[in-house]
Parts: structure tokens; sequence; C-alpha cells
């Protein structure tokens, strides 16, 4: 076990907790750099990984850090990306202004939907996103002079200062490079006072009042920033997907993403990322699931017969491809992840960790608490 | 100079008249301690005089300027700042963070310079680290420092929370039952540190309380309230021997 000695202020200020940490994190960058060589077809697929990423350090700062959970992120995915091709495409501006007006016009959104939450509070502001998400889907599919309505409207490649990225090598790095950016500006935002007072907010808002954190000013700002991330997420996405459609933005992705910050870790940016890898492989790993679990029961079932086994295959494959199975796997892992373990993968790795640095002193008693994932409503 | 008046504050909640014509003056660097039975409008008067509320009638006044409709977040920047009777911590955060939250009053960066952590950030920063250890150092928090609260034992979050709002510098401190779910022990230590803060940091404390022996230690004003209303003033020893206060706490 290691023990940081601490000898000024400044060391607390620190971007990473000590040099030992940073070079992990320089270890990490090399890997991602390195990686394409290693799986020059899958860029396109990790790109997405990485927008995820944006996405999740979006709802991370909202759901994770202020306590406002939204179930209309897909819809602030879908203004940005919308907004960022009918400017860059429509109207034909520079990329970057398309993209930082994009965010400005998805942020503006944020906050018009963050108003009523100055008043709502838990599920019921859940429920006005979710709303919101509904109502959003609708102007997309029925403002054509925009979005082109059920059509759907095709991307043009990022064309960056006259430089077009026209190779998923290049898409990769532009995904990394603003992932890494927007990881660096929420870290610096959430350990300055504007970070303690989202916190505080989450924690206790009579405490946080008190204390003198404006509340309306301050959870307008989360929804603020939060929808911005998204906006920028949404155009790197709108090129990752290549063509654009109103059913793409749907409640489903805005499950996905509350599904990204749950099992990641509420709380912690390393759960944003650790979320949205998850929420990336899933479709992956059920698709793969419904191919495999059939012939599993089939192959345990012939134990009884070929006629049994085959049976139980065909039941059991007419079962796994239902179309509406996902939404409720997904459920099914956010309430597990709620149930079992509240941190999300990111506590589940501090617990590795920490198991094996004190080793062989570790109790599991170490992170017993309390399982609360929002803080009941008293005094408000 | 007024430095702290309470004028006729009222609350009616429904029918329920909580606080009722409740007027008291607070003279700079006293400990002036409310007392009452259960649901007499104690912590009412707190989350009044905290913003919380909107009184009915009556007006507030704090340092010669009528407090009564400022907005609740900008009454810790005026110099009143507060403690909770169930703790109300930011219990997912260390005492530290805890702490440097009770320096947002003095916050004076922008987002802009925060999202890029200029120097003028890192600068304020510091300072306000400095701040929040000499707190630190007052009240004896050394060991805590980077524990989460979740973490902490009850009396050190009775401790912590004194320092959060000892940590905005408040020249008004209102402690709501700074003893409650205290051990004989710590209660002791609190009246200590109720004393230094008042004698030592020059800080005028409104406080709420029930255990006698501390109300006794430390108090130079006794305010008792029964049903909203004020029922006596003056000295502890007063108070407790006027013959309405014993009424209503034992009856006739």
């Amino acid at each position: 076990m290691r023990f940081i000695f601490k000898t000024s202020y400044a060391q607390d200020l620190r971007l990473f907790r000590d040099d030992f940490q940073r070079n992990w994190y320089l270890l990490l960058l090399v890997g991602l750099l390195a990686l394409p060589s290693v799986v020059p077809d899958y860029l396109i697929d990790i790109s997405l990984v990485f927008i995820y990423g944006l996405c999740g350090l979006s709802l991370m700062v909202l759901a994770g850090y202020t306590g406002l959970v939204s179930l209309g992120h897909a819809a602030f995915l879908g203004i940005g990306a919308y907004a960022h091709v009918f400017l860059y495409q429509d109207l034909g501006l520079p990329w970057l202004l398309a993209m930082v007006l994009a965010a400005a016009i998805t942020a503006g959104v944020g906050i018009v939907v963050g108003l009523p939450a100055l008043r709502m509070t838990g599920i019921y502001l859940t429920i006005a996103t979710l709303a919101f998400a509904l109502i959003i889907q609708e102007v997309l599919t029925h403002w054509e002079f925009v979005t082109n309505g059920l059509k759907g409207k095709a991307v043009n490649k990022p064309d960056i200062f006259g430089l077009t990225i026209d190779s998923d090598l290049g898409f990769y790095f532009l995904c990394l490079i603003f992932l890494a950016g927007g990881l660096w500006l929420t870290r610096n935002l959430l350990r300055m006072p504007t970070g303690r007072a989202w916190v505080a907010i989450r924690d206790s808002e009579i405490a946080a009042q008190s204390m003198g954190v404006n509340l309306a000013l301050y959870k307008t700002m989360a929804f603020a920033y939060s929808a911005a991330l998204m906006g920028i997420a949404g155009a790197l996405f709108a090129h990752q997907i290549r063509f654009l459609a109103p059913d793409i933005f749907t409640v489903l992705l805005s499950i996905q993403f509350l599904l990204m910050v749950v099992v990641g870790g509420l709380g912690s940016l390393h759960g944003a990322i650790f979320g949205a890898i998850f929420v990336a492989m899933l479709p992956v790993m059920i698709s793969e699931a419904r191919d495999a679990v059939p012939l599993w029961f089939g192959a345990a079932f012939s134990l009884f017969g070929k006629d049994a086994g085959d049976a139980v295959f065909l039941a059991v494959d007419r079962f796994v491809k239902q179309p509406g199975l996902e939404p409720g796997i997904f459920g099914l892992i956010l309430v597990l992840f709620i149930l079992f373990e509240p941190l999300g993968i990111y506590g589940r790795w501090m617990k590795i960790k920490t198991y094996f640095s004190l080793f062989p002193l570790y109790k599991r008693a170490t992170f017993k608490r309390q399982k609360s994932y929002m803080k009941s409503e008293r005094l408000r | 100079m007024t430095f702290f008046k309470a004028d006729g504050l009222a609350i009616n909640f429904g029918g329920i008249k909580a606080v009722d014509g409740v007027s008291f003056e607070v003279e700079p660097g006293q400990v002036f301690t409310i007392i009452g039975p259960n649901g007499a409008g104690k912590t009412t008067i707190f989350n009044l005089v905290s913003r919380i509320y909107e009184p009915t009638e009556g007006k507030l006044i704090f340092r010669d300027e009528d407090i009564t409709r400022v907005p609740p977040h900008e009454i810790a920047a005026r110099g009143i700042a507060r403690t909770f009777q169930n703790i109300e911590l930011f219990e997912h955060a260390t005492v530290l963070q805890n702490l440097l939250l009770g320096r947002h009053a003095h916050k004076k960066s922008n987002v802009i310079e925060e999202l890029l952590f200029l120097p003028r950030v890192r600068k304020m920063e510091l300072e306000h680290r400095e701040a929040a250890e000499k707190v630190i150092d007052f009240l004896d928090l050394q060991p805590y420092r980077d524990s989460l609260i979740v973490n902490l034992p009850y009396g050190v979050r009775k401790v912590v929370e004194m320092a959060r709002a000892l940590c905005t510098e408040p020249k008004l401190l209102l402690l709501d039952e700074p003893s409650s779910g205290l051990n004989v022990e710590e209660t002791q230590d609190m009246a200590f540190w109720i004393k230094d803060i008042c004698n030592l940091l020059g800080i005028t404390v409104l406080m709420v309380e029930h255990d006698m022996s501390l109300v006794s230690a430390v108090s130079d004003r006794v305010l008792a309230l029964n049903y909203g209303r004020p029922l006596a003033m003056g000295t502890a020893r007063e108070v407790q021997e006027h013959p309405d206060v014993i009424k209503a706490y034992l009856g006739e």
C-alpha cells in the first residue's frame, strides 16, 4: 500500500494525484495511439465508444454530480447532430464553427429544459425530460426544412480548415481529441467551486443554499454544460453514423445513456468512460448471445433425446429473436446494478484495487454503505 | 447600530401559527440561545432567519439592513452561516470539500476561468484552502481532512458542520442544537468551542439548544418560546426560574 505524502496545498490541485498515476494515463494514451495499428478494421466502432464517452460525461455531470436524472439526453444528441449538419452542410459554415454553434444551440435548449428543473426534483424531473425527448423527436420528424424528416439526411465528411477527414483513422483521432478535451474541461470544472456547488446540490440542496449556492443558477448551468457536451457529441455522432434520421434519437437511446452512468458508476468520470465502453459493447454481446444461447439450451436438452433438444432450441430461438427484448435487457441490467453494485463498474474497480493494495487485510465491510441512489427528498 | 434584530416575526403554515410575534435583539459578541419544548418554533425561526421560509409578518434586520426579502443564497455573503439540526452535510464528499464549499460565498471566479483552470483560479483556490485549513486547525479536524462524510461518526459530523459554517467567515453563526446526539464529553467540547468562537473569533452566536447545562455554560441571553410565542427573556438563570417556563416544561 502506498501513502501519498503531501507537502503543499497545491498538490491537491493537480490534475493527477501523483506522478505514478500520471504515468498510467500516459501509458493509456500511448495505447490508444497505437490501437489503430492493432485493430485497423474496428476504428469506426471505437470512435463510437469515444463519442459515447462524451455522452456519458455529459449525463454524468447532470445525474452523477448534480443529481438531476435526465431521460432526455438522446434529444440533446439529436439537436446537436441536426444543428451541426444543418449549419455545416445547408448553410455551409466552417466545420468547427458549425460544431461550436451546435453546442451553443443545444446548451440553449438545455437551459430552457433546465428551467422547470428549478421547481421539480427527483422522478418528476426525469419524467419532464422524458416528455421533452418525445416532443423533440416529433419536431425532428416534422421540421423537414432542417431535418428532411423521415427521409433522413446524408452527412458529409468533416472538412476542418480544408483538411478533409475521410479515413476512419482520421475520425478516430478526431473523436479521441474531443473526448480528451471534454474530460479535461469537465475535470477542471469539477475540482473548482462550480463542481463543488453541483455536488452540494446533489447531496443537500438546503445546505448548499445556506452556504451561498444559487440553486437556480447552478442547476441551469449544469443543464447547459451537460447539453453543450451532448451537442458536441451529437455533431461527431452525425459523422460517425453518416445518415441522420429522427428514429435514431429515441427514448431507448436515452435509457442507454442512463445505463451508461449507472453501470459505470454515478459520481465519477471514470464511470462515464467505463459505462460508455460497456454500452457500446452491449449490442455486440446481445447479438452474440442471440446466436449462442439457443444452441446452449438445445445442447443441454438434447441429453433428453434429439427431439427435446430441437424443440427447446426452436422455442428459445424464437424467444430471443423477439424484437422488444433489448429494452428489457437494458432495464434488467440497470436494476441489477442499482441493487447489487450501486457504485457501478468504477466501484467494482476500486474494490479490486483496494483488495490488492491491502492484501491480505481487505475486509468486505470496507465499502459497506447505505445503498442510496438519490437522497431522500426531505426538507424541500 | 442594530446588529441583529427580529421584529414581530410570524409565520403561518395553513392555520398553524408556528411562530407568532417573536421579537428579539442580539448584541454583537453575545451568545444568544433560544429554548423551548418540542414544536415551539425554534428551528422555524432559524429557517426564517436563513430565509428558507417566507415570514408572514415581521422584519429581520442584520447590521442595519433589512434582510426580510433577501434571497436565501445571498444570506451567507451577508455574514450569516448556519448548521442544521439533522446534519445536512454533503455526504459523498470529503471533509475538505465540504469546508471548501463553505467558501462558496467568497467565490470570485467565473466559469470560463474554471473550465480552463487559469492561474488566477488556482491562486484563489489556494486562498480558499488556507482559510479552510485555519478552521480545520481551530476545530482539530486534521485526522478527518480527506475522509468521506459517510464514513464519519455522528459526533465528528456535528463538528464538521460547524466547521463548514465557520468557513463562510460569518459575523452571525446560527447553531441548531449543536449538542443533540453528542455524549457528555463531546457536549463539553462543544461548549468550549462555542465560547472560543465567540471570544477568539469574535463571532456572534445565535443557537437553539435543549441541553440546559450547555445553555447555562455559554449563553449571555436566553429566549424561551412555547407554541411560537415568547415566554421569557433574560439570563439563563432568570429564564430557567421563570414560572411560565417551568409551567411550559413541567405543566401545572
